[in-house]
C-alpha cells in the first residue's frame, strides 16, 4: 500500500538526514522524497512516498516521525482529498522525422518541450504520478536517453467542495 | 623588586582573565546553572580548553576521571538511573567520542537521561579527516534522543539548557553536544540570552481523562486483571501510586526487568519479573488474563516471547509517555499517552469499584506459591542463586545492585527481591557486558551513603575492570562480587540447550587471578570457594571502608531456569520445577 506522508519540520542542520535515517533504520523503504521551504521562514516541508503493507506499520511510521524533535507535524494524506504533483524531465531520441509525432504526444499531456537538438529533445511534464507513467510509456518506443523525476509533493485541498455547494445555494 | 613586578604582572593577567571569558567558561557556567554536581570526564586534545577552564574555575561540581570513556558513560548511566538526574559526560573528539557509543546506545534503549559533551576538531578543519576527527553527529543521530553541534558560541548556553531539558523530560534519553575546539577557545565579552523554544518537543504528561475512564471501566468488569509495570513508573516516581492502586483493586502485579523495584518485590501481590527468565506465575497470569494494564513498559521481545501467545485473551491497556511505544509490538485496545504517575493518580481518583475477581487472585497466588524460583544446592561449590540470597540478607535487601548481562543478571533479578525503586541498575535493552562495575561507580557517586554492590560475571568484569582504579582513586566503597563460573555462562547455557553442547569459545578457563588483580588496583580482595565461607567473606568485604572485590567460585554448569525458549510462548516455560517433580 503506497502512502503519501507529509512532515513539517524545523529547518535545522541535518534534519533531512534525521528523517531519512529514521525511516531506513526502522525498515521503511522510501520511494520518493521531496523537500522544500514553506511560506514560513525556517520551516520546511518534506513529502515522501513509502510502500507499507500494514496499517499498524503506517501508524508506527507517523509516530516515530512525530517523535523527532525537529518535526512539528506529520500527516498521512493518502486517503484525504488532496492535490499531488510531480515533475519529470525526459530526454528522448528525436530525429527531424519523429519530432512532430512526439509533439503529438506532448500536447495532450500539457507537457512542454524545453530543448531541441539535432537528435534529441527534452520534455517537461507535471502531474499525478500515473500521468507521468503514461507519458513515459508512450515515449519509451522512441528511446529515452535520460529521465529524472522529482517525486511527489502534495497538499490537502481546502474545504472546496463545501464552498462550492455554498455558492450553489447562493445562486439558487 | 622582582617579586613586586611579578605580583603586578599576575594581577594584570588575572584582570584580563576576569574581563574575557571563553566558550569553555560559558560551558562550565551553563553546567553550574543546571545544578550539576558530578561530571564524568576524560581529557584529550579537543577538550583541552574545557579542561583548562575547569582547572581555573571554582565550579561547584566534582569531576570524576574514569579510566576509559566506556567507563564514563556507564557511570553516568548508573548515576542517572539511581538519582533521576542527568548523568553528565565530557569526552574528547574522535576515539573519545566513539568509545562512548556503546553506552549512549545503552542509555537510549533503557531511556536514561545522559548529556554527553564531546570535543570536536576546529570548525575550519571539520570534514578534512583531521587528527582525531570523527563524525559524531552522524554516528550518534540514530542512538540519541537529540544531538547538537555547536556552530556559534552564542548558541551554547541555549543548547546546554535544551540538552538537559530534552534528556530529562518526557521519555528520558541521551543527548550529545559536540563542541568544536575553536568554539571552546573563542573569547567572548558578553553573556547571551538563554531562553529556549522547542515547538517540536511537547511531551504529553497529563493523560486524556476519557482514556483513563476507559481503562477503569475495563478494569471494573475484568475477571482476570493483571498489571505489568515497567521502568516508566520509576522515571515518573509513581511507585507509591502504583502500590496504592494495586492494593485498592487487589490486582496482581508483575514487572519487567527494568521495572524491578517499582513494586515491592516482597509484597504479597507481587509476581516478580515476567518474561524469558521471569516467574512462571507472572507469565501465566499474563497468558490467562483478560485485562492487562501495561504501565511504562515497552513490550520488549524478551518479555513477550512469541507474540501470538502473548496475553492472547486479554484486552490490553498501555500507559506510556512515548506514543510510539503504544501498539508497536502488541495490539493495544486502550492507549493512554501520558506520565505514569499522573495516570495512576487519576486512576486512583476514579470512583469505579471493581467487580469481584477474588477467584482469579486466589488462583494466581496459588500458582505463585506453587512455582517459586528454585535451585539445587551443591555440596562442593557455591550455588549462584544461594549466593545472591546471601548478598540480599547481608544488605537487608536495601543495597543498590548493579549487574552485567547474562546468567548472574537473571539470578540477581530472580533472587534479590527489591522493595524500593531506582535501586536496580542493569543493562536491559542493549544487554551490555561490562556495564555493572562502572554503573556501580556512578550509583555510589549519586549516593555516597548507599551500599552499592556490583554483581558481575567473570566475562563482563574483564571488559571494564580498569574502573577498579577509579573506585580506588575516589575511595568509593563499591563491593564487586564476581559470580565466577569460568565461562560466558549465558552463551554456554544456550550452546548446551540449543547447540548440542558445542561450547564454542564460551569457556574462560584462562581467567586472571582476580584477587591479585584487585589488590594491584588497591582494593581489598577475597576469593571464596565454599558456601560455609560466604557469609564471613561478605561481612569482611562490606565492613571494609573502600572498594572490595569477591571472586566467588560458583557451580560451573548451573543454568538459569525457568526459561522460555526462543520462539516459544510464555506459557511454554521449561524448568519451572526441579527434574523429577
Amino acid at each position: 500500500m503506497r502512502r503519501i506522508i507529509t512532515a513539517t519540520v524545523q529547518n535545522s542542520s541535518g534534519v533531512l538526514n534525521r528523517v531519512t535515517g529514521l525511516l531506513s533504520r526502522r525498515g521503511f523503504n522510501i520511494e520518493s522524497i521531496t523537500v522544500g521551504e514553506t511560506e514560513i521562514e525556517g520551516i520546511s516541508k518534506i513529502t515522501f512516498v513509502v510502500d507499507v503493507e500494514e496499517a499498524q506499520k503506517v501508524e508506527q511510521l507517523t509516530k516515530q516521525l512525530h517523535k523527532q524533535i525537529d518535526v512539528l507535524k506529520v500527516n498521512d494524506i493518502t486517503d484525504t482529498n488532496k492535490v499531488a504533483r510531480e515533475l519529470c524531465l525526459i530526454k528522448v531520441v528525436a530525429t527531424p522525422q519523429s519530432r512532430s509525432e512526439i509533439n503529438g504526444i506532448v500536447e495532450p499531456f500539457r507537457a512542454r518541450i524545453l530543448d531541441i537538438s539535432k537528435d534529441s529533445l527534452i520534455v517537461e511534464v507535471t502531474g499525478k504520478p500515473d500521468k507521468i507513467e503514461a507519458i513515459i510509456d508512450l515515449l519509451t518506443p522512441y528511446g529515452i536517453k535520460e529521465l529524472s523525476r522529482t517525486g511527489i509533493t502534495a497538499f490537502t485541498r481546502g474545504k472546496q467542495q463545501k464552498q462550492v455547494s455554498d455558492y450553489q445555494t447562493l445562486i439558487v | 623588586m622582582k617579586t613586586e613586578l611579578a605580583i603586578k604582572e599576575a594581577q594584570l593577567n588575572s584582570r584580563i582573565e576576569d574581563d574575557f571569558i571563553t566558550g569553555a567558561d560559558v560551558l562550565i557556567e551553563a553546567l553550574v546553572n543546571q545544578d550539576v554536581d558530578t561530571v564524568f570526564g576524560y581529557p584529550g586534545g579537543a577538550v583541552l580548553p574545557i579542561y583548562d577552564a575547569l582547572h581555573k574555575s571554582d565550579a561547584s561540581f566534582n569531576h570524576i576521571l574514569c579510566r576509559h570513556e566506556q567507563g564514563l558513560i556507564h557511570a553516568a548511566e548508573g548515576y542517572a538511573r539511581t538519582t533521576g538526574k542527568a548523568g553528565v559526560v565530557i569526552a574528547t573528539s574522535g576515539p573519545g567520542a566513539t568509545n562512548l557509543i556503546t553506552g549512549i546506545t545503552d542509555a537510549m534503549m533503557d531511556s536514561l537521561p545522559v548529556v554527553c559533551f564531546t570535543g570536536q576538531v576546529s570548525s575550519a578543519v571539520i570534514g578534512t579527516d583531521a587528527f582525531q576527527e570523527a563524525d559524531v553527529i552522524g554516528l550518534t543521530t540514530p542512538i540519541t534522543k537529540y544531538n547538537y553541534q555547536v556552530s556559534d558560541i552564542k548558541d551554547l548556553p541555549r543548547i546546554v539548557r535544551e540538552a538537559f531539558h530534552i534528556a530529562t523530560t518526557g521519555r528520558p534519553g541521551p543527548v550529545v553536544v559536540d563542541i568544536p575546539k575553536n568554539i571552546a577557545q573563542e573569547v567572548v565579552t558578553e553573556t547571551f540570552d538563554t531562553d529556549f523554544h522547542l515547538p517540536g518537543y511537547q511531551p504529553t504528561v497529563n493523560p486524556n481523562p476519557l482514556q483513563i475512564k476507559r481503562v477503569m471501566n475495563a478494569l471494573k468488569t475484568a475477571k482476570k486483571p493483571v498489571i505489568l509495570a515497567g521502568a516508566g513508573v520509576q522515571f515518573a516516581q509513581g511507585s507509591e501510586e502504583l502500590k496504592e492502586f494495586a492494593e485498592k483493586h487487589k490486582v496482581p502485579v508483575t514487572t519487567t526487568l527494568l521495572g524491578l523495584g517499582t513494586f515491592p518485590g516482597t509484597h504479597e501481590q507481587s509476581l516478580g519479573m515476567a518474561g524469558m527468565h521471569g516467574s512462571y506465575a507472572a507469565n501465566m497470569a499474563i497468558y490467562e488474563s483478560d485485562f492487562l494494564i501495561n504501565i511504562g513498559a515497552r513490550f520488549d521481545d524478551r518479555l513477550t516471547g512469541a507474540i501470538k501467545h502473548f496475553a492472547p485473551e486479554a484486552k490490553v491497556a498501555h500507559i506510556d509517555i512515548d506514543p510510539a511505544e503504544i501498539g508497536k509490538n502488541i495490539e493495544t485496545h486502550i492507549p493512554v499517552v501520558g506520565d505514569a504517575k499522573e495516570a495512576l493518580k487519576r486512576m486512583l481518583n476514579s470512583p469505579v469499584e471493581c467487580d469481584d475477581h477474588s477467584e482469579w487472585y486466589q488462583a494466581v497466588m496459588e500458582n505463585k506459591a506453587d512455582s517459586s524460583f528454585w535451585y539445587e544446592r551443591s555440596d562442593d561449590l557455591i550455588s549462584p542463586q544461594w549466593l545472591i540470597e546471601q548478598i540480599y540478607e547481608e544488605t537487608n535487601g536495601e543495597a543498590i545492585v548493579t549487574t552485567d548481562v547474562g546468567q548472574h543478571q537473571m539470578w540477581t533479578a530472580q533472587f534479590y527481591k527489591l522493595d524500593q525503586p531506582n535501586r536496580f541498575v542493569t543493562s536491559g535493552g542493549l544487554g551490555t557486558m561490562g556495564f555493572g562495575l562502572p554503573a556501580a561507580l556512578g550509583a555510589q557517586l549519586g549516593d555516597r551513603d548507599a551500599t552499592v554492590v556490583a554483581i558481575v560475571g567473570d566475562g563482563g568484569f574483564q571488559m571494564t575492570m580498569q574502573e577498579m582504579q577509579t573506585l580506588k582513586h575516589y575511595n568509593l566503597s563499591v563491593k564487586v562480587v564476581i559470580v565466577n563460573n569460568e565461562a560466558l555462562g549465558m552463551v554456554r547455557q544456550w550452546q548446551e540447550e540449543f547447540y548440542e553442547e558445542r561450547y564454542s569459545e564460551s569457556l574462560l578457563d584462562q581467567n586472571p587471578d582476580f584477587v591479585k588483580l584487585a589488590e594491584a588496583f588497591g582494593a581489598e580482595a577475597f576469593q571464596v570457594k565454599s558456601e560455609n565461607k560466604v557469609r564471613e567473606t561478605l561481612k569482611s568485604a562490606f565492613e571494609h571502608d573502600g572498594p572490595a572485590l569477591i571472586d566467588a567460585r560458583i557451580v560451573k554448569l548451573d543454568l538459569v531456569f525457568p526459561m522460555v525458549a526462543p520462539g516459544k510462548g510464555n506459557h511454554e516455560m521449561i524448568g519451572v520445577k526441579p527434574c523429577g517433580e
